[in-house]
């Protein structure tokens, strides 16, 4: 009886391996932060209409020379491109997803989110102005906390990331002497402090020195139960970080008035607006060589803004705010085009 | 050739199979000749293409930044401003420190391996030398920053700062604050990880001596320090300078071990308790997300600078051990 019954289960691994096989598969490549989420919807949708994705998640800089060279369908990065470099490329760009940012410390007796901190005082720890917690300006901000008198030890990213340059990004608008001395990019030339590779590697560092400061990206942070700090935010509210202060973030953003949607949530106005955020992005040719590709990629992107918000919340992503999925799907419509002119997407409605 | 007809059998008839077995014995030889020199080719190919590859990739930063590049200490992504002479300094520091410790105490091990061990130690000991090479870089480094530079933070680093805070100029070398990482924290596990190459090829070249030159030194009445000093290492010397270099190399070149545990800051600090950068950990750090041709061609420029370091330093080992064969007129 064995035989028997094991034959129409090869019958239909068999099926399956040749519609696989008819399926198109779409290949992307790029920033390794939005990976977890890509991957995750690359496997639901699959499971759907049995088209695949194939992300390598090689960083940013590699997924925008892959998107350049157009050996890929798209390419991802966490550092939007300039209108400027989108047009010499003829790419147009996207956001998919959003994450946000958050300091972490090591300071005995002080819980999650007990610390509150603002953007210029942070500037200062992570250009060393401010050398010792029981600093006046962290008084000020803390005044019923028990600071201690200990060194604050910083520690930054050692490799280059989004994290980095939505961090500094968010610095140089807090604060003047950041900008013109440090400036922002996924590297920059750390005035302080150490360097340490990943999240994991800052965590680390965090946790193993007395009086450390570090920064990390909110689902790591939320995941590992580290000890964040509250902002105190462009309206002067001290805020926590959680997924509503992000969308908070994103939906006071000027998104549809930025050339190529590459905003920047860092310091952006609201109430409960977290100052940290950024989202991730998605790079594509106005004429794909390989249109059919690029559509089914579209494809998978509409789908993933229509189906994928749940999967994003539960790996601490924030999906975006619906309007600004509407006009990204609109700019598809009218500028992604098959050599023929005959654009590859359909707008919705 | 002698030939020795069999009776019955023309010359010609015992010639004619020896003659195509030759023949097919030279054609065997020839084509295993072709193979072992393509294979050998192939090296250099390799090589000139790497090469190729690291001097035109690094074409744009040194345009850009001339000798400049060499002695720069800053490196600014963000307005573009490069110069290597952070990682240079941090990778010759580290390698250095490596080297200070791994050389006396892998031949101490490779001595105690060859001369004095207990037979039923040394597979033991012989094996555990040899797995520590087995271990993939990352483990070391997730170690180092888990176990060994905390360990390091509490233990090592505070006393070497209290040692060494009265004495001037060596104050500067041991300051503080003990973070655990840093560079001091790089070389050591540098060390343990270059320890096996010295070892266990010291152990060979001195397992080689001939026995009867020992046992004539021993006769004379050496002690065992003695028949070490001179007898043993200047029989062996190529083969210990040799494991040096290679050693030496894995050192100059170690990647994630050492991004793990160095600190990655782009700055020259006296003292080897801070933080710092060597050539690799920079290419590994930056190079997935470095946007725009300068960057990238920095980076790249980096490569080239560790390989001619690399080549530098082999070169200063065969110039040395050459000069050595002369003098000891051997």
């Amino acid at each position: 009886v064995r035989p028997l019954t094991t034959l129409p289960a090869a019958a239909i691994i068999a099926a399956g391996a040749i519609a696989a096989a008819h399926a198109l598969d779409i290949s992307g490549a790029g920033a390794t932060f939005p990976y977890p989420i890509y991957a995750k919807w690359a496997d639901a949708y699959r499971k759907q209409t049995g088209n695949g994705l194939n992300y390598q998640s090689i960083g940013s800089g590699g997924g925008i020379k892959q998107i350049e060279a157009r050996t890929v369908t798209f390419g991802a990065s966490d550092m939007p491109l300039k209108a400027a470099d989108l047009d010499k490329n003829a790419l147009v760009q996207f956001p998919t997803v959003m994450g946000g940012v958050v300091p972490v410390v090591n300071l005995e007796g002080v819980a999650a989110g007990a610390l509150v901190l603002d953007g210029a005082t942070l500037a200062k720890i992570y250009l060393g102005a401010i050398t010792a917690w029981d600093d006046p300006a962290l008084k000020k901000l803390n005044p019923g906390a028990k600071l201690p008198s200990e060194p604050i030890a910083i520690v930054h990213r050692s490799d280059g990331s989004g994290t980095t340059f939505i961090f500094t990004n968010y610095l140089s608008k807090a604060s003047a002497d950041w900008e013109s001395k440090v400036g922002n990019n996924t590297s920059v030339e750390w005035p302080a402090g150490i360097g340490a590779k990943g999240n994991e590697g800052v965590a680390n560092n965090v946790a193993q020195t007395k009086g450390a400061i570090g920064y990390v990206e909110y689902a790591y942070a939320k995941q590992n139960k580290l000890t964040y700090t509250k902002l105190i935010n462009k309206s002067g509210n001290s805020v926590a970080p959680t997924a509503e202060a992000f969308a908070a973030a994103a939906a006071n953003a000027d998104w549809l008035g930025t050339p190529g949607f590459s905003v920047l949530l860092t310091d952006q106005p609201g109430d409960q607006s977290w100052p940290i955020a950024g989202a991730t992005f998605i790079l594509i040719q106005k004429q794909p060589p390989d249109p059919a590709a690029a559509s089914e990629a579209l494809k998978f992107f509409s789908w993933a803004y229509a189906h994928g918000g749940e999967m994003a919340a539960a790996l601490d992503y924030v999906p975006l705010p619906e309007g600004v999925v509407g006009a990204v799907e609109k700019m598809w419509a009218n500028t992604i085009k098959d050599p023929s002119g005959k654009p590859l997407f359909a707008a919705p409605n | 050739v002698a030939e020795v007809a069999l009776p019955g059998q023309g010359v010609e008839a015992v010639l004619l199979p020896r003659r195509r077995a030759l023949h097919r014995l030279r054609l065997g030889d020839g084509a295993f000749r072709v193979v072992t020199r393509a294979a050998a080719i192939t090296v250099l190919v390799v090589l000139a293409g790497v090469i190729l590859a690291l001097v035109a990739g690094s074409m744009p930063a040194l345009r850009a930044f001339g000798v400049g590049f060499l002695v720069g200490e800053r490196w600014n992504p963000v307005t573009e401003q490069f110069g290597a002479i952070a990682p240079i300094y941090g990778t010759i520091v580290t390698s250095g420190i490596a080297m200070l410790i791994a050389v006396p105490v892998g031949l101490l091990i490779a001595m105690f391996l060859s001369e004095l061990c207990p037979p039923v130690l040394r597979r033991p000991i012989g094996v555990a030398i040899e797995l520590l090479a087995g271990i993939p870089s990352i483990i070391y480094g997730i170690w180092g920053l888990f176990v060994f530079a905390p360990f390091l933070q509490r233990t090592l680093q505070p006393a070497l700062i209290t040692a060494f805070g009265p004495i001037p100029g060596l104050s500067s070398l041991f300051a503080g604050p003990p973070y655990g990482i840093g560079m001091l924290t790089a070389g050591l596990i540098l060390a343990v990880m270059v320890l096996p190459f010295i070892t266990s090829i010291s152990r060979d070249v001195f397992d080689a001596v001939p026995a009867v030159l020992k046992e004539a030194a021993y006769g004379l009445g050496c002690t065992t320090w003695e028949v070490m000093r001179y007898v043993v290492l200047p029989f062996a010397r190529v083969g210990v300078v040799g494991g040096t270099m290679l050693g030496l190399g894995r050192a100059l070149g170690e990647t994630m071990a050492v991004t793990f545990v160095i600190g990655n800051a782009h700055r020259i600090s006296s003292s080897i308790l801070a933080p710092g950068t060597t050539i690799s950990a920079t290419i590994a750090n930056e190079f997935t997300e470095a946007v725009g041709d300068l960057y990238t061609s920095s980076l790249i420029a980096l490569g080239l600078i560790l390989f001619v370091i690399t080549f530098l330093v082999l070169a200063a080992a065969r110039y040395l051990l050459l000069r050595l064969e002369r003098r000891l007129g051997a």
